[in-house]
């Protein structure tokens, strides 16, 4: 009779609005077109041209570029929802996605809010009253203070109480905003001060909890799913140990090094955690594992899709998109527990747009060039297609690699391989740093921690006066830059032949390859800048010479080091797609080139090899070329003391005042980025000069804060 | 292998056209010519390092590049560039003179082509000799010739002192040059000069008589007299900068129009200025291009077989179409009056598109010949056709019979032909070129728009033994009348003498060093040459052809 009555009750979805926008957008649109089910998006005047509003079946300008204008305002969502006849909203990540007032809006209008009831939401929204639930229904939890009364002093007895070092978190939010981790008493009361006001400019709640801090962490969540029939059970767990700056980057399922009876533990604390809370749809319960004891706490519960699912999705070859609307529609679950197949092996790199040098700081800018591997094991969820900006108003994730295979070694191999070849020219990405955390020993062992980064810097980050390892990354680029030459003379001369200057006025033998000259060969010089990471110092020119030679190699030498001629042939495949055979042997390679600020930026990729060079572009330049960016500001020119804006961001805080005395390393201004606190302080004691910008402003990328004199 | 393609596409397509197969004749004579062609290269390499080491290092340690360099960046990337008399000067005078001092020739800027000429500051500091004027004159001829706008790269100390005699006061000496750029300019010939160095005395009129100019801040430099002269003169004491430097010329004296920060910079410019060359309604450099068919096939045969094609000694006959299979589009080649006066052979044919009418020699010139030389230039002329002439020519036929024939007038005929044939002209010499020959097959003296040698090349009034033979006549002659007996030895003696003379004197080194030609080539470059010459010649709109009286 149940049965009866609910299929005369419940409508099932036929159009979807997915509030949301990037790579999670692109991902819910492709399950619900699969499904049959009608999309619509959503953007800000920022993402008219974005993908997301591309693929979806129709899409809704919903607000300007700022996210609490757009895709953080429920209001003008849910109109958009009820404009365009769609039944369900799915929120995707981030947003509003754990925002209890918005579902229950969602709900007051008629619409099935994909995700879980609204109480779920709001229970472990709060994170106190989360542990508080959680403690009751017998989850273990970390030692912490989770109490209501905010005041400092208090506060800093319950943290002396429980022992440093102590975790500082907002109660609200999620992705490591606002956390800070106090190692001695004197530092709390700044660090939790900052909390609080990232917290509050985050959320829009301000209340603090502390915790133990436990030193040698792993963090490992458990896939939920629930059904509005009481069903709950577990999709196996994830490792996201892998993290920097508090942000996952690499995620794994099943966890590595972790016994089945373990595994099973878990499984039904995170089931139990769910069921406490009466729990629907997609979730994720976050244990925090202690190496040394082997002990897991609750963390909290994520009341959504997280960014890293697929890795879930890889193993027990289902789609959880699917499962979401699956049980918005009010169906049982597919599968019981026992039917849950755990297949292999799958991994998650997380692609940013960020400086890695520069402290994982976020970046912008245009994607020149970017091409992704994509195979039948080798998933990419992307949000951004070549040709698009990544500005400065939302998450500078490009994309999710994932990578399954049968085992954690095989699914290993794999990713090591993708993320060679996964290309990106035109912004900064953390792409090699990947590369180099899957190829640490210890990462491959399965050792991981959340301190990992930290721990191995020293391996993970390139020793700069390590000559060995200086001469041979100089042989290496020595070897791509001649391949960049090759290659880019090559097509030129394709470009020249489809395309001669003198049009039909002039025959196109004037352009032959190799250019005639009478009783020599026609040579070229290029010289390419390029950063030595093992060497300190200013940049490397290679400057080289390359001589046509008459059946169509280019004989290539290298000033200096008396390095031996290398004889390169490269043929054209197409956009940026070469072969390139030297001394026998021959590669795939790539090559992207784009101008910007009079200089020539070249990315090569061969083999597991990326190199970036630069060209200083002569005086003269083409039209398009012209038209590019120009900066305002010229860093170096800047006298010193001068403190530039580290990134593009808004100015959240101004601590001192003109003309005032500061400490070298005294905070001297707040900024925001990328929903990240930046503080920027003073590089040398003396007195500030020059600062001009106030909260509230918005500064661009190298614009100039103020400086710091003697007097 | 290539022979027998050839063969069998004839078969198939049925044209009449004639196939050849050479490979017979290509392994006869390899090793001779190859060992000519290293030779040549040889010598180019030596010519092509400049003033030699420490010239080239003081260049450099002054931000300077050397002209074939300046050149290279001035050309649009990865294009191709004809150089001219490369070898000019080559054992001329006591001192070696590498390219005469002077970089001249041929090159596409912006799409456009250009006459380049570039002094080069490590030879001589970039004076003048006779034969430097002789080749920068020759370039603004080819230029003037071919419409051509000409940019100067201007780096010397002007005349060449000790030889000023040489160099000064002639028709064809250091005035000229700038005659030539007026003239030039008033005919909307663009004359860009960029002062990349020191522009002494009379070079200084090089910018000032250009229609644009540029100077690079430090090292360019104009003025009529340098300091030290200056002091002499009037006792001022200033320095180069201050008396010329860009800074004076491009704000206060407006010799100078672009202000140039470096030498990069200035090249920079120079490429700008031809970029902005707009010549709107002025058909004076509309080129003839109309009717060029773009896509062309490579000839059926290897261009690098030409090398071993000529024989060095040219005593041994060849068939020209041999060489005429090798340089022509496809290895077509449509003979036109082919069973009449055999030892010339004309056609037409395609090279890299552009229709040539070819003439070639394969034998002594007869009657008919001649007369059939000049129905076909007659015919090209008649359809702007540029020429094309391939010289391996003794000369004409002589004896009682010839003369009786009339072979003065006909050839007159074909002289006349050549002479007043107003389409481009180009003419390579692959073997000999001897006597009234070489006049008829559009020498030098008939202003041929390029002339260029292959390595096994001769040229002379006649043979060394005819010559020989013909002195040692006369001389024994005037012996016997003075009763003088000349005994076998000293006879011998006499004509090797004269042998000697004319080997030197004939040999395409002492052509091409005194600039009888511009340039002696790789066989293998032939089609390749002629190419970039025809499409060189053809920057200009088509002239009328107009005869004079022939003699009938």
């Amino acid at each position: 009779t149940r049965a009866f009555s609910e299929s005369k009750k419940q409508n099932r979805i036929e159009k979807i609005l997915v509030a949301n926008r990037g790579e999670i957008a692109c991902r819910i649109t492709r399950t619900a077109k699969r499904l049959g089910i009608q999309t619509v998006a959503v953007f800000s005047d920022a993402d008219k041209d974005a993908l997301h509003v591309a693929s979806a079946d129709e899409a809704i300008r919903i607000g300007p570029p700022p996210p609490r204008l757009s895709y953080l305002n429920g209001t003008s969502i849910v109109n958009a929802a009820i404009r365009s006849g769609a039944q369900a909203i799915h929120p995707g990540y981030g947003f509003l996605s754990e925002s209890a007032e918005f579902a229950q809006l969602c709900e007051d209008n008629g619409l099935t809010f994909i995700g879980p009831p609204v109480s779920a939401i709001r229970d472990m929204g709060d994170k106190s009253a989360s542990k508080r639930i959680m403690g009751a229904a017998g989850v273990p939890l970390v030692p912490g203070y989770h109490g209501e009364e905010q005041d400092i002093e208090k506060m800093k007895l319950e943290a002396d109480k429980i022992g440093y070092p102590i975790l500082i978190k907002p109660t609200h939010g999620g992705g490591g905003k606002g956390m800070r981790i106090v190692n001695t008493t004197d530092e709390f009361t700044e660090s939790f001060l900052a909390a609080q006001r990232e917290a509050a400019a985050s959320f829009g709640v301000d209340t603090i909890l502390l915790e133990k801090y436990i030193t040698r962490p792993r963090h490992i969540e458990v896939q939920i799913f629930g059904d509005k029939h009481g069903n709950v059970l577990h999709l196996y767990e994830r490792d996201c140990s892998l993290q920097r700056r508090h942000q996952k980057i690499i995620e794994e399922a099943p966890a590595p090094n972790v016994s089945t009876d373990f595994r099973a533990h878990l499984g039904q604390a995170a089931v139990s955690a769910a069921k406490a809370v009466n729990y629907y749809n997609a979730g994720t319960v976050e244990f925090i594992v202690d190496t040394e004891s082997g002990e897991f706490y609750f963390m909290e519960m994520n009341t959504r899709l997280q960014v890293e699912h697929p890795v879930t999705e890889m193993i027990v070859g289902q789609d959880l998109v699917e499962w979401q609307i699956l049980v918005a529609n009010g169906e049982a679950l597919p599968l019981s527990q026992s039917q849950i197949p755990l297949s292999g092996h799958a991994f998650e790199g997380r692609i940013y747009a960020e400086n890695v040098p520069k402290g994982f700081l976020p970046a912008t800018g245009v994607l020149q060039h970017y091409h992704v591997p994509v195979s039948s094991t080798v998933r990419v969820d992307t949000g951004v297609k070549e040709g698009d900006t990544v500005s400065m108003h939302y998450d500078p994730m490009i994309a999710k690699l994932v990578v399954w295979g049968e085992d954690r070694a095989a699914a290993l191999v794999k990713l090591k391989d993708s993320l060679s070849k996964f290309q990106v020219a035109g912004l900064p990405t953390n792409v090699n740093f990947l590369l180099k955390l899957a190829n640490h020993r210890a990462f491959e062992n399965g050792d991981v921690e959340t301190h990992f980064i930290e721990k191995y810097k020293e391996t993970l980050f390139v020793d700069a006066n390590n000559s060995v390892s200086a001469n041979e990354a100089y042989e290496a680029a020595r070897r791509s830059a001649s391949f960049v030459a090759a290659c880019f003379i090559e097509k030129g001369h394709a470009i020249l032949a489809r395309n001669p200057p003198g049009g039909r006025s002039l025959l196109p033998i004037w352009y032959s390859s190799p250019p005639f000259r009478v009783h020599h060969q026609a040579k070229r010089i290029m010289e390419l800048e390029w950063d030595n990471e093992y060497a300190s110092g200013s940049p490397k020119i290679l400057k080289l010479t390359i001589t046509y030679h008459p059946d169509g190699k280019y004989l290539i030498e290298t000033a200096g080091n008396g390095s031996p001629v290398l004889e390169v042939k490269a043929t054209y495949v197409k956009d940026n797609y070469f072969r390139v055979e030297a001394d026998g042997v021959i590669n795939n390679v790539t090559v992207a080139v784009y101008s910007k600020d009079q200089i020539r930026h070249i990315h090569i990729w061969q083999g597991s090899c990326h190199h970036y060079f630069r060209e200083k572009l002569g005086l003269e330049l083409s039209k398009d070329e012209e038209s590019q960016y120009k900066p305002k500001f010229e860093t170096s020119a800047n006298p010193q003391g001068t403190v530039i804006a580290p990134m593009a961001g808004l100015v959240v805080k101004v601590l001192v005042k003109n003309e005032t005395r500061v400490e070298e390393g005294q905070p001297v201004l707040v900024l925001e980025a990328m929903k990240m606190e930046h503080v920027v302080k003073a590089p040398s004691s003396g007195y500030v000069h020059g600062l001009g910008v106030t909260a509230g402003e918005q500064v661009s990328d190298g614009s100039v804060l103020f400086s710091v004199k003697d007097q | 292998m290539f022979g027998l393609i050839g063969r069998k596409a004839n078969l198939l397509g049925g044209s009449g056209r004639r196939w050849l197969c050479l490979g017979a004749t290509a392994s006869n004579h390899g090793g001779a010519m190859e060992n000519l062609v290293s030779e040549l290269q040889a010598h180019v390499q030596n010519v092509l390092a400049g003033g030699g080491p420490d010239a080239v290092k003081r260049n450099k340690s002054r931000n300077k590049l050397l002209p074939r360099e300046r050149i290279d960046r001035l050309l649009d990337p990865a294009s191709s560039f004809l150089e001219l008399s490369q070898l000019a000067g080559h054992e001329l005078y006591e001192e070696p003179l590498p390219s005469a001092g002077i970089v001249t020739g041929i090159g596409p800027v912006h799409g456009r082509l250009c006459m380049f000429v570039a002094n080069d500051p490590t030879v001589k500091g970039g004076t003048y000799y006779p034969i430097t004027v002789k080749k920068h004159l020759r370039a603004q001829e080819i230029a003037a010739q071919c419409k051509l706008p000409c940019i100067y790269l201007v780096d010397s100390g002007g005349a060449f002192l000790p030889k000023q005699a040489d160099v000064f006061p002639d028709r064809e000496n250091f005035g000229r040059i700038f005659y030539n750029q007026a003239v030039m300019s008033a005919q909307g010939i663009p004359q860009i000069a960029l002062v990349l160095g020191s522009c002494t005395a009379g070079g200084a009129y090089i910018p000032a008589m250009a229609d644009e100019s540029v100077m690079v801040k430090g090292n360019g430099t104009i003025f009529l007299a340098g300091p030290p002269l200056v002091k002499a003169a009037t006792g001022e004491e200033v320095s180069a900068e201050d008396l010329g430097g860009a800074t004076v010329h491009c704000k206060t004296s407006g010799v100078s129009d672009y202000f140039a920060q470096d030498e990069l910079h200035g090249l920079a410019i120079g490429r700008n200025i031809i970029k902005n060359l707009h010549i709107a309604g002025n058909d004076v450099l509309a080129n003839g291009l109309q009717n060029i068919n773009y896509e062309y096939k490579e000839p059926l045969y290897d261009v690098k077989e030409l090398r071993s094609i000529a024989p060095t000694d040219l005593k041994q006959q060849f068939d020209i179409r041999s060489v005429i299979d090798r340089i022509v589009d496809g290895s077509e080649f449509d003979e036109f009056k082919k069973l009449y006066g055999t030892t010339l052979v004309t056609g037409f044919a395609k090279i890299f598109g552009q229709p040539v009418g070819i003439i070639g020699n394969n034998g002594i010139l007869f009657n008919e010949s001649a007369l059939k030389g000049a129905h076909f230039i007659e015919l090209c002329t008649q359809r702007n056709i540029p020429l094309v002439f391939l010289q391996n020519i003794t000369g004409f036929m002589v004896g009682s019979r010839s003369e009786a024939n009339g072979i003065a007038k006909s050839g007159a005929k074909m002289v006349m032909a050549v002479s007043c044939a107003k389409v481009p002209k180009v003419t390579i010499i692959v073997g000999g070129s001897f006597g009234a020959g070489n006049y008829a097959m559009c020498g030098r003296a008939y202003s041929p728009n390029f002339l260029f040698l292959w390595p096994n090349a001769r040229i002379s009034v006649m043979g060394g033994a005819q010559a020989a033979g013909v002195l040692a006549q006369i001389e024994k002659g005037n012996k016997k009348r003075q009763g003088i007996q000349w005994n076998k030895e000293e006879e011998e003696k006499f004509k090797t003498k004269v042998l000697e003379a004319y080997e030197r004197e004939g040999s395409p080194y002492y052509s091409t060093a005194r600039l009888w030609d511009d340039g002696i080539i790789d066989p293998a470059d032939t089609r390749k040459i002629i190419g970039l010459c025809i499409s060189s010649s053809l920057n200009r709109a088509p002239e009328n052809t107009k005869y004079g009286v022939f003699r009938m």
